[in-house]
């Protein structure tokens, strides 16, 4: 694999919460290469690691130590302001409880990255929407989450994601709150936005939410077990 | 600066938000800024208006006039001692006219309050004061038709009369008053002059009074008096001067030892000036004071619901920040938040000062105005209230761990 041009570079990546006098070893020397455009699955069961990797990818918690090159930027040496600036246009959340505010309408949801961006509200609004077709919710636009199906807001969280134009999108459990049905629904928008040019790292404990990927990096123990690539027809 | 202009717009918005989600909060929050501000202002134009309508009266009296009386303006000793001096006679008021030999005019001055009949018609109660050739000048009354009185009317105690505008206006009505007679108490008196418009003091009208010579006055009712004496001093940089010669020539007059206290007042507008002011200041400083309790207590209680609101919003602030909100912006947030909770409790502050300003306008006799100063100073008060109570749930909110915050139910 391309080491020089990869969008994600970790390395030896360890993550220990003391809890008390106890140390919890989340992840324990993780190394791993992802590519631009790839749609990734990190597979394992519950305990193993999963989040805590996927949070440290997403600059929202820091490893306790490793090398983490996002781009070629060295992440563990930024400061928070910086990296309130990666998360915001690099990357795009999407979380297993959707984490919308609770009492803004799905469009003032998805404009919130714009916001910080300093993009003009005329703009945000364009973009916003725009944003909402591809999930297709463009007729709920002004609906308070609470107005709206889980599944609908899983697509504003969606939605909200891909609106800065990030270069990779994270899912966290996307299906985990929502019945079959609709979680298949979900993995279809990945589906499509990995299509369209998007790299997308999905998180989840089940196998055949994962087999939607191109690649599955199982991970047990907070270390990686097994990196296998789906070979589709 | 554009950008940063959009940052604060949005944080407005974005607070305006948060509030109207916690109407009732908010407001109960507000009532310490409420009382806080609103006492500071309402003092503030309270005095504004006592200014307006007092001091600029007290000034009126001139600060080159002297009074030399029977009980001081401001009474430093007690009343019985006061009550017990002897009343200033028209011997001492000559003994001055004659010996004060500076430049000064001197007039005694006295009044009562009588019933005036003219015909059918009558006016109870109007103020009767004395005259003299001088209190054309110390009083500033000029006469608007007929005269005021010769030497030789005020000499031989003549029973005529200067009415006010107003009392011309009820008593004659259309016709010329001059040369007709009028009833004070039960003597009658020839009107000889109208005196000009001279306006009110205190809800009093000036215009609704009559000068007669002084000893006319006396003659009629009665001498059992005692009588002000009125100095007007034309060289302002010799009041200290004429002070001290004043006070020695009725020491004199009235064969005071050197032990003895002054048994007479020498009053000036500046004693009042100064009363005035010391009760003022004592008004501004009590309002300082309770403003500022007020405003701490309100801070406290604005930095307790932002620390409430920043604890409730935990999850919030998470996906704000994973969103990509910076710390700057998380603490600008909640600052401006409190800074707008803080001038809403302004802005009703300034709206009830505002109520109460026109309330005491319309129930006492003094002119209340909301002065402009005190408006800005109420929405400054509570701005940075807001700014300083905010500070430090705003960092505490900004120093929160994304993930943290996430986690958070
Ligand atoms: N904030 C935390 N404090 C202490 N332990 C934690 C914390 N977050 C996760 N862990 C522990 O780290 C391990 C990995 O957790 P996580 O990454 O959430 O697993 P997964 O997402 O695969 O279910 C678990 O044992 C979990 O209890
Ligand atoms: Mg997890």
């Amino acid at each position: 694999m391309d080491k020089n041009n990869a969008l994600i570079d970790l390395n030896g990546i360890i993550k220990t919460y003391h809890v008390g006098t106890v140390d919890v070893h989340a992840l324990r020397g993780v190394d791993l290469l992802i590519q631009n455009k790839e749609y990734i699955s990190i597979m394992g069961p519950s305990g193993s690691g999963k989040s805590t990797l996927m949070n440290i990818i997403g600059c929202l918690d820091t490893p306790t130590s490793g090398i983490y090159k996002l781009e070629s930027e060295l992440v563990h040496e930024m400061d928070d302001n910086k990296l309130a600036e990666i998360r915001n246009r690099k990357i795009g959340f999407v979380f297993q409880t959707f984490n919308l505010l609770p009492r803004a309408s799905a469009l003032h949801n998805v404009e919130l990255p714009l916001i910080y961006s300093g993009v003009s509200s005329s703009e945000r609004r364009l973009r916003a929407e725009e944003a909402l077709e591809k999930v297709g919710l463009s007729d709920r636009k002004d609906h308070k989450p609470n107005e709206l199906s889980g599944g609908q807001r899983q697509r504003v969280a969606i939605a909200r994601a891909l609106v800065n134009r990030p270069s990779l999108i994270l899912a966290d459990e996307p299906t985990g709150n929502l019945d079959s049905k609709t979680g298949e629904e979900i993995m279809e928008i990945f589906g499509r936005l990995n299509k369209a040019g998007n790299t997308i790292i999905l998180v989840t404990h089940e196998r055949y939410v994962a087999e939607n990927a191109n690649r599955i990096v199982h991970i047990h123990d907070g270390n990686i077990a097994k990196d296998e690539i789906l070979v589709r027809n | 600066m554009i950008s940063f202009l959009i940052k604060l717009w949005e944080n407005i918005l974005i607070a305006l938000r948060a509030l109207a989600e916690n109407k009732m909060r908010s407001v109960l929050t507000t009532v310490g800024i409420i009382i806080g501000v609103l006492t500071v202002v309402s003092v503030a134009s309270i005095i504004a208006g006592l200014n307006a309508g007092f001091s600029d009266q007290i000034s009126n009296l001139g600060s080159n006039t002297l009074y030399i009386q029977k009980y001081p303006w401001v009474a430093k000793g007690d009343w019985e001692e006061y009550r017990n001096r002897p009343n200033i006679t028209m011997r001492e008021v000559e003994y001055i006219q004659k010996n004060l030999q500076v430049d000064a005019l001197v007039a005694p001055s006295t009044a009562t309050r009588r019933e005036l009949k003219y015909k059918d018609d009558s006016l109870k109660d109007i103020i009767i004061r004395s005259a003299t050739i001088n209190t054309p000048q110390i009083d500033a009354i000029t006469v608007d038709n007929g005269r005021f009185f010769t030497h030789h009317e005020i000499n031989h105690k003549q029973n005529k009369v200067v009415i006010g505008f107003e009392i011309k206006d009820k008593l004659f009505k259309e016709i010329d008053p001059i040369g007709k007679k009028i009833r004070i108490g039960n003597t009658s008196f020839t009107v000889i002059g109208v005196l000009e418009k001279r306006g009110s003091i205190f809800g009093h009208s000036l215009d609704s009074e009559v000068y007669i010579p002084v000893e006319s006055l006396f003659k009629n009712f009665g001498f059992h008096r005692s009588i002000d004496i009125v100095i007007k001093i034309n060289d302002i940089t010799k009041v200290n001067q004429i002070k001290d010669k004043l006070q020695f020539l009725m020491r004199v007059v009235r064969k005071l030892k050197p032990n003895e206290k002054n048994n007479f007042s020498l009053n000036q507008q500046e004693m009042l000036m100064e009363t005035y002011n010391n009760l003022t200041n004592g008004l501004y400083t009590a309002a300082m004071g309770i403003g500022a309790l007020s405003l701490l207590v309100g801070g406290i209680g604005i930095m307790n619901i932002m620390l409430v609101s920043v604890a409730e919003r935990k999850r919030e602030i998470g996906i704000r920040k994973a969103l990509g909100a910076t710390r700057g912006i998380i603490s600008f947030q909640f600052i401006v938040e409190s800074i707008i909770i803080c001038s809403l409790g302004g802005l009703i502050a300034i709206f009830f000062s505002f109520l109460l300003s026109l309330v005491i306008d319309k129930i006492t006799p003094f002119p209340s105005t909301v002065p402009l100063w005190s408006v800005l100073m109420g929405l400054g008060f509570s701005s940075f209230v807001g700014i300083f109570f905010g500070i430090y749930p705003a960092m505490k909110a900004a120093r929160m761990e994304p993930i943290e915050c996430l986690h958070f139910e």
